[in-house]
């Protein structure tokens, strides 16, 4: 190896003697040297192999991030980010490194462009006038352009009605919920009204009816029935006290998921739900009205009924309109 | 060599002369400058990143059961969106990197933007002759926040599939045609027909990349033809002249370092923090929701608006008109960005000042523009932070009702008592200046005072 070495560094040093006189050739034939644009700076040899060192380094790095991938450990993730991340960071530092040390950073002066050229404005506005001096029926010329150019537009823009039924917004009113339709929970398994405990709150569906609809998922609570103080033309609609409301926030959207239930009656307050997204807080016993909350109007109840196989069943569909209001929403 | 191929694309495109300027073009020196820089790089992050991810994300809300390598969720039902999201995540090498780079990327650039915008603001960059700029910088602004949104929508886990629900309520909010509005995004009722899906996906990696990459072109060539703003703090700077430092040799390595740095930076925080573990959130159902859902930062202000806007809808009988979510979530945004667009019109019409200016102001040079924009910083601030009330109820344990009633007054009174006190503090800023250049001066006297009997004495 010592010897490859030294006859390859004395190649190297032969080369750099032919190099030198060949630019020192060069510079015989043709003296005359451009002048500089880039002002002259000192040379820095430290900062140079300070430079070289974390551009070395970079490379490391990024070979690093090859062998972590190709490799599967554990916290690849974490590693292959500390290696990716740090072969920027040294590339970083070297470049700036480079930016301060190792090249000229000289400030120049420049005019700013002047603001407008008026002579130029003036022969913009020439050659359109004088392009319209040949018309003279200007005015009806613009009409019927702007005729076409309107009805081309709407003719273009009306396509993207197919995107969503714009015109027939009757569907934001649908609901899956009929008379004698079982609620079931989300495996499908129906939910008899002594599944119905007053500790918790119950998640259901209608039977054989796609869960992922606005109007599907409905909150099923017992409540002692004496506390019940439901709406006129409610009473029948809470067999036993048990009550379904609409599931989804008639705010924004949200499935109200949480159901705050007093551990100690006498300084909790009384059983609601709520939304974890904007807080709208909803009374199980009034109907599903709004104790808290942004939300404008009470969460829809389902009126329930118990088969003679004691499963719950819906007795009709909700009070109102399921999910967020919009222009001209019956509350 | 290099005049060899110097030569060869002269020849054929004619750019010496135009590359000759760019590369001695000017580019005055302040850190605050490159803020802009920071969000130009973290946007080439994203799109990298993104594209990535494109390779392996499925737009498709079909319904499959999930076989992968996350064992908590094996045997779960859940969409084709979101199982090649957890795919990516835990089965895609680097996968997981890539995703979360892109995430914080995301937040990174907006975050960039704003101080960006602060900074031009509170300057006065923005005046004659970059209003333009101005504005299409504003407009990247408000088209990166649907960008975002629709981002993090696209993965289809719990929480995303709950600010899609809030969306489409806000969009549903608009007065008369809400509800014909959210159809035709959705294509049917909540959570919408399955075109819904390719419908985001073509507008996060399409649409809404093209028009901020175009505009974002349109930005820095306004800002290279009128040339940089400066500070015109070392005499030597002035409007007709320019001092800098030319993109090459002394902008180049530093602007790349800059662009190295950010993305160290966002590779790391990739690599080390987690952003957004969809699979702890679970796939997204019409009837779950969870508590403690936040959104990405940059639309903390309007969940914050949400949930500040008293209990209010247009009501007429037993009909709605304008529901709730239209104050916060459509309203305060549009009043917000009909602010930051007019503003330039709006000061040139107040102060009167027609005059182009290439030397910026410092912020207290101009006390009520400071004044006012720090007061509405402080609102939309506010408005940000009353988002959080639940997650200070969690940790701190203060009612969330006694926060919200705390920050509904806050956000009427502080924006004023802040804009009174910048405004003072600005004036007495300058007055703190202008004697200390009347001591200056002073002592100069005094010098020359102390030296004149020497020269009469010489005489």
């Amino acid at each position: 190896m010592g010897f490859i070495g030294r006859a390859f560094l004395r190649l190297l040093h032969a080369l750099s003697k032919a190099f030198a006189v060949l630019i020192a050739l060069l510079h015989t034939v043709r003296p005359r040297r451009r002048q500089r644009i880039v002002a002259e700076g000192e040379p820095s040899p430290r900062w140079e192999l300070a430079v070289i060192a974390l551009l070395v380094g970079a490379a490391c790095f990024a070979v690093m991030f090859i062998v972590i991938y190709a490799a599967d450990w554990r916290r690849q993730t974490q590693l292959l980010g500390l290696a990716i991340g740090g072969a920027f960071a040294l590339l970083a530092t070297a470049l700036i490194i480079a930016s301060k040390q190792l090249v000229v950073s000289e400030e120049l002066e420049e005019e700013y462009p002047e603001v407008g050229d008026p002579a130029e404005q003036l022969n913009v506005t020439q050659i359109v006038t004088e392009t319209g001096s040949r018309m003279t029926r200007k005015r009806f010329l613009k009409g019927a352009a702007g005729a076409a150019g309107a009805a081309l537009g709407a003719a273009l823009i009306v396509p993207a009605a197919s995107i969503g039924p714009v015109l027939d917004t009757e569907s934001l009113y649908y609901s899956p919920w009929r008379r004698g339709r079982r609620l079931v929970d989300e495996e499908g398994r129906p939910y008899r009204a002594t599944d119905i405990s007053n500790t918790t709150f119950y998640t259901a569906y209608p039977e054989n009816v796609d869960h992922e609809v606005l109007a599907a998922p409905i909150v099923v609570v017992r409540v002692v029935p004496d506390r019940l103080d439901l709406p006129p033309g409610r009473d029948d609609w809470a067999p036993e006290g048990i009550l379904a409301y609409s599931k989804v926030c008639t705010h924004a959207g949200c499935a109200v998921s949480e159901y705050r239930k007093p551990l100690f009656p006498p300084t909790s307050p009384q059983p609601a739900f709520v939304c974890p997204c904007h807080y709208s807080t909803f009374d199980p016993a009034t109907g599903g009205s709004v104790i808290y909350g942004p939300a404008g109007r009470n969460l829809p109840q389902l009126p329930l009924m118990i088969d003679d196989a004691g499963d719950l069943r819906a007795a009709g569909d909700f009070s109102g309109p399921v999910g967020p209001s919009f222009w001209g929403v019956r509350s | 060599m290099l005049r060899r191929a110097v030569g060869f694309l002269d020849e054929r495109t004619g750019a010496a002369p135009f590359a000759r300027k760019a590369l001695r073009y000017l580019f005055p020196d302040h850190w605050a400058f490159l803020l802009g820089e920071v969000a130009l790089y973290a946007f080439i992050v994203l799109v990298a990143t993104g594209v990535y991810l494109t390779l392996f994300f499925e737009p498709n809300t079909a319904t499959t059961t999930y076989h992968g390598s996350y064992a908590p969720l094996r045997g779960v039902e859940m969409t084709e969106a979101y199982k090649s999201v957890v795919d990516i995540s835990f089965d895609v090498k680097a996968g997981l990197l890539i995703r979360q780079t892109h995430h914080w990327a995301a937040d990174v650039f907006v975050a960039a933007i704003v101080l960006h915008l602060m900074r031009i603001f509170f300057t006065g960059a923005f005046r004659k002759p970059r209003e333009l700029t101005y504005v299409i910088g504003v407009l990247m602004l408000l088209l990166t926040l649907p960008e975002g949104y629709l981002g993090y929508s696209l993965a289809d886990d719990l929480l995303s599939g709950m600010g899609l629900a809030i969306g489409y309520a806000v969009a549903l909010s608009i007065p008369v045609i809400g509800g014909n509005f959210a159809l035709l995004l959705w294509g049917a009722p909540f959570p919408g027909d399955e075109t819904f899906w390719s419908r985001m996906y073509i507008a996060h990696v399409f649409v809404f990349p093209i028009l901020i990459g175009t505009l974002l072109a349109v930005h820095l060539a306004l800002v290279a033809s009128r040339h940089h703003t400066q500070f015109g703090r070392r005499g030597r700077q002035s409007e007709r002249q320019v001092l800098g430092v030319p993109t090459f040799p002394g902008q180049t390595p530093r602007s790349l370092g800059l662009f190295f740095a950010v993305a160290a930076t966002l590779f790391l925080m990739g690599g080390l923090i987690q952003i957004n573990p969809v699979w702890l959130w679970g796939p997204y159902h019409v009837g779950e929701s969870t508590n403690g859902a936040q959104p990405d930062w940059y639309l903390g202000w309007l969940i914050g608006a949400l949930r500040l806007v008293p209990d209010f809808d247009v009501v007429i009988g037993d009909r709605t008109l304008v529901p709730n979510p239209f104050w916060g979530g459509a309203l305060f945004p549009m009043v917000v960005f009909a602010a930051l667009f007019a503003w330039p019109w709006l000061e040139r019409r107040v102060s009167g000042d027609r005059r182009a200016h290439n030397v910026l102001d410092r912020p207290r040079d101009a006390p009520w523009r400071t004044a006012i924009g720090a007061g509405f910083l402080t609102w939309v601030f506010l408005i940000f932070f009353a988002g959080a009330a639940d997650r200070i109820y969690v940790f701190l344990g203060i009612s969330y009702i006694s926060q919200i009633w705390a920050y509904r007054a806050l956000v009427i009174v502080a924006p004023f008592a802040v804009l009174l006190v910048t405004r003072k503090v600005c004036l007495a800023l300058q007055r703190a200046e202008a004697i200390e250049a009347e001591q200056e001066e002073a002592e100069h006297e005094a010098e020359r005072a102390a030296a004149e009997p020497a020269v009469t004495s010489r005489g």
